[in-house]
């Protein structure tokens, strides 16, 4: 078999066992990216010099019989807004196309300290907003299983470059589904950890306390390795939680008898495509066989949690976007009279059409005569939105939605109304809002051959049962070995 | 319409944006479509409710006065779109 189309944990065994070098598998994965990337376009960034310079010290290291941790020495990509010292870190805009880290994110320093070949920077929405990477100032990505389609977004690049085999695993960032939403449309596996385990020191800010950095994999063995590599305390990110995390590769257990799962109605109603809700019913029928519990429950405020996101997350952009003004890094003008000028005008042609309208919007919302209706409400709503996850979680271990309302779009099709592509997120945002851990794993196929995600949902810090859950009904299911033809 | 061009406009200012009559009619639209649907949240009670600013409960985050290591200069100005004499460089301020 091919190097590339094997999953992390298989590349790391053999590497433990000098079946294969680094160098093998990384040149597998470079000579993969330049045979279908003009296709499918995942990357900003190519790095491959780079990471095999890096996979060529993993093999002297192990030639000279030194012990490698697990995943070290395997190629992986990053987020193009996860900072990387020394190299471009566009955020996918005109404003940051040539910016150049200084540093390396707290995720991208984890990755270095287990000699990971970094691979590249991986297309995404322009600041991470957008739900299927269009929003791009460079190029739009195609997603792996129908190059027409989108691959969804924000982390759009992550998702098609593991569902296209040009990276083995990748880092994704999710503010309101941007991790989840894409793995869903690329049938590969995206995790959201609970807010606060993986630090946001040196991820580009779009909505802070939404935003978390996760990764994209293979399978979900995949994703606890990595959950394991990146997670953890950091000074740097105060909202960073200070716990011991656990080995997290201990939670996958083939076993679900007595899991109380619960799945809200609203969530399998009339917004959802008929071929996904079925799917999600099919799923909860396999783990229901597999001794699992399932109960149908009403969360309440899940109608309002897509409203309240656009509001909350749009603040904190108009917010967190303000730095850019020309000064002291990113794009700058040629057109200006004095120092106003200068700002309005760079921001004018640096940001895309999605990133002013969320300005602009969060601008809006926070403005005088209009922050009690618009922002304070839709804080408070937010608390009620936790409260009603709190209700659910003293009943059910996991909540079971689908990922998305429909499968991969084709491209175009949702660009020219900005509340239609809105909408994508609408069984995503709830968890970000309530800083919850959620992944989406591959539970089928539409009739168009497009891959289904279904998402479960855990307790704050509770990733262990959201891994036990996947591991089981992945290990009794089919729909994760599927790869697309390219 | 819920949002009028002046509103634009205005909000256009705050933000730092520069927005020509046409995009301000299209972004009124576009606005004004996306308050129509937040406007959705009024349904919802929210008396006695607090506000959540994080889903994590915060707390102050304090550390030793200590002095660490900081960037190198000319590192930190490489990425500067103008510099002069080891300074960010812009118009002119004060008259």
């Amino acid at each position: 078999m091919d190097l590339y189309k094997m999953t992390a944990h298989q590349l790391s065994e053999m590497l433990k066992n000098k079946e294969v070098s680094s160098t093998e598998i990384t040149k597998s994965v470079v000579d993969r990216i330049a045979s279908v990337d003009d296709k499918v376009k995942s990357y900003i960034t190519v790095t491959a010099d780079k990471a095999l310079e890096t996979a060529k010290a993993v093999d002297e290291k192990i030639a000279k019989g030194e012990e490698i941790a697990p995943l070290e020495g395997i190629p992986a990509g990053i987020k193009d807004n996860i900072c990387t010292e020394g190299i471009n870190t566009t955020c996918a805009s005109k404003m940051l196309e040539n910016f150049v880290p200084p540093y390396d994110a707290f995720v991208t320093k984890k990755l270095k300290a287990i000699n990971t070949p970094v691979l590249g920077k991986l297309n995404m929405d322009e600041f991470a907003m957008g739900s299927s990477t269009e929003n791009s100032y460079f190029f739009k990505t195609a997603n792996p299983y129908n190059l027409n389609k989108v691959p969804g977004g924000s982390s759009g690049g992550s998702a098609a470059s593991v569902g296209a085999d040009t990276a083995v695993y990748s880092l994704g960032s999710d503010t309101g589904g941007s991790i989840r939403q894409p793995a869903s449309f690329c049938g590969v596996v995206g995790l959201k950890p609970t807010y606060g385990l993986v630090s946001r020191f040196g991820l580009i800010a779009f909505a802070s306390s939404l935003d978390q950095i996760g990764p994209l994999t293979k399978d979900v063995t995949d994703s606890a390795m990595v959950l394991n590599a990146i997670a953890g305390h950091d000074n740097f990110d105060s909202t960073s939680v200070k716990m011991d995390t656990p080995d997290y590769t201990k939670a996958l257990v083939n076993n679900v008898k007595g899991l109380k799962i619960g799945i809200p109605e609203d969530y399998v109603g009339d917004g959802i495509n008929p071929e996904v809700k079925d799917a999600i019913l099919k799923a909860a029928e396999t783990y229901k066989a597999l001794g699992a519990e399932i109960e149908f429950f009403k969360l309440a405020a899940s109608k309002h949690a897509l409203p309240a996101y656009y509001i909350i997350s749009s603040a904190e952009a108009s917010s967190n976007l303000a730095r850019y003004d020309g000064i002291k890094y990113g794009y700058r003008t040629e057109n200006y009279t004095d120092l106003m000028s200068l700002y309005k005008q760079t921001r004018s042609e640096g940001f895309g059409k999605e990133v002013k309208r969320r300005i602009m919007l969060g601008t809006y919302a926070l403005s005088s005569g209009y922050y009690d209706a618009y922002y304070k409400k839709a804080q408070q709503v937010r608390t009620i939105i936790r409260n009603d996850f709190d209700n659910a979680f003293a009943k059910y271990d996991v909540i079971l939605t689908p990922t998305a309302p429909t499968t991969a779009f084709t491209m175009g099709e949702k660009t020219t109304d900005p509340l239609q592509m809105y909408l994508e997120d609408i069984c995503t945002v709830s968890i970000n809002i309530a800083g919850l851990p959620a992944m989406s794993i591959p539970c089928g196929f539409d009739k168009g051959g497009m891959p289904i995600g279904m998402q479960l949902i855990g307790r704050a810090f509770g990733e262990e049962t959201l891994f036990k859950a996947a591991y089981t009904f992945e290990q009794n299911t089919e729909y994760h070995k599927q790869r697309p033809n390219l | 319409m819920k949002i009028s061009k002046q509103d634009v406009l205005y909000v256009a200012n705050l933000a730092r944006l520069n927005v020509t009559d046409e995009e301000a009619d299209k972004l009124a639209n576009e606005m004004g479509s996306i308050i129509d649907f937040a406007d959705m949240l009024s349904e919802v009670d929210t008396t006695g409710i607090e506000p959540t600013n994080h889903a994590m409960k915060m707390e102050n985050v304090f550390r030793e006065d200590v002095i660490t290591g900081s960037y190198d200069r000319e590192l930190i100005l490489k990425n500067a779109p103008s510099q002069e004499s080891g300074c960010y460089s812009v118009p002119k301020v004060v008259e």
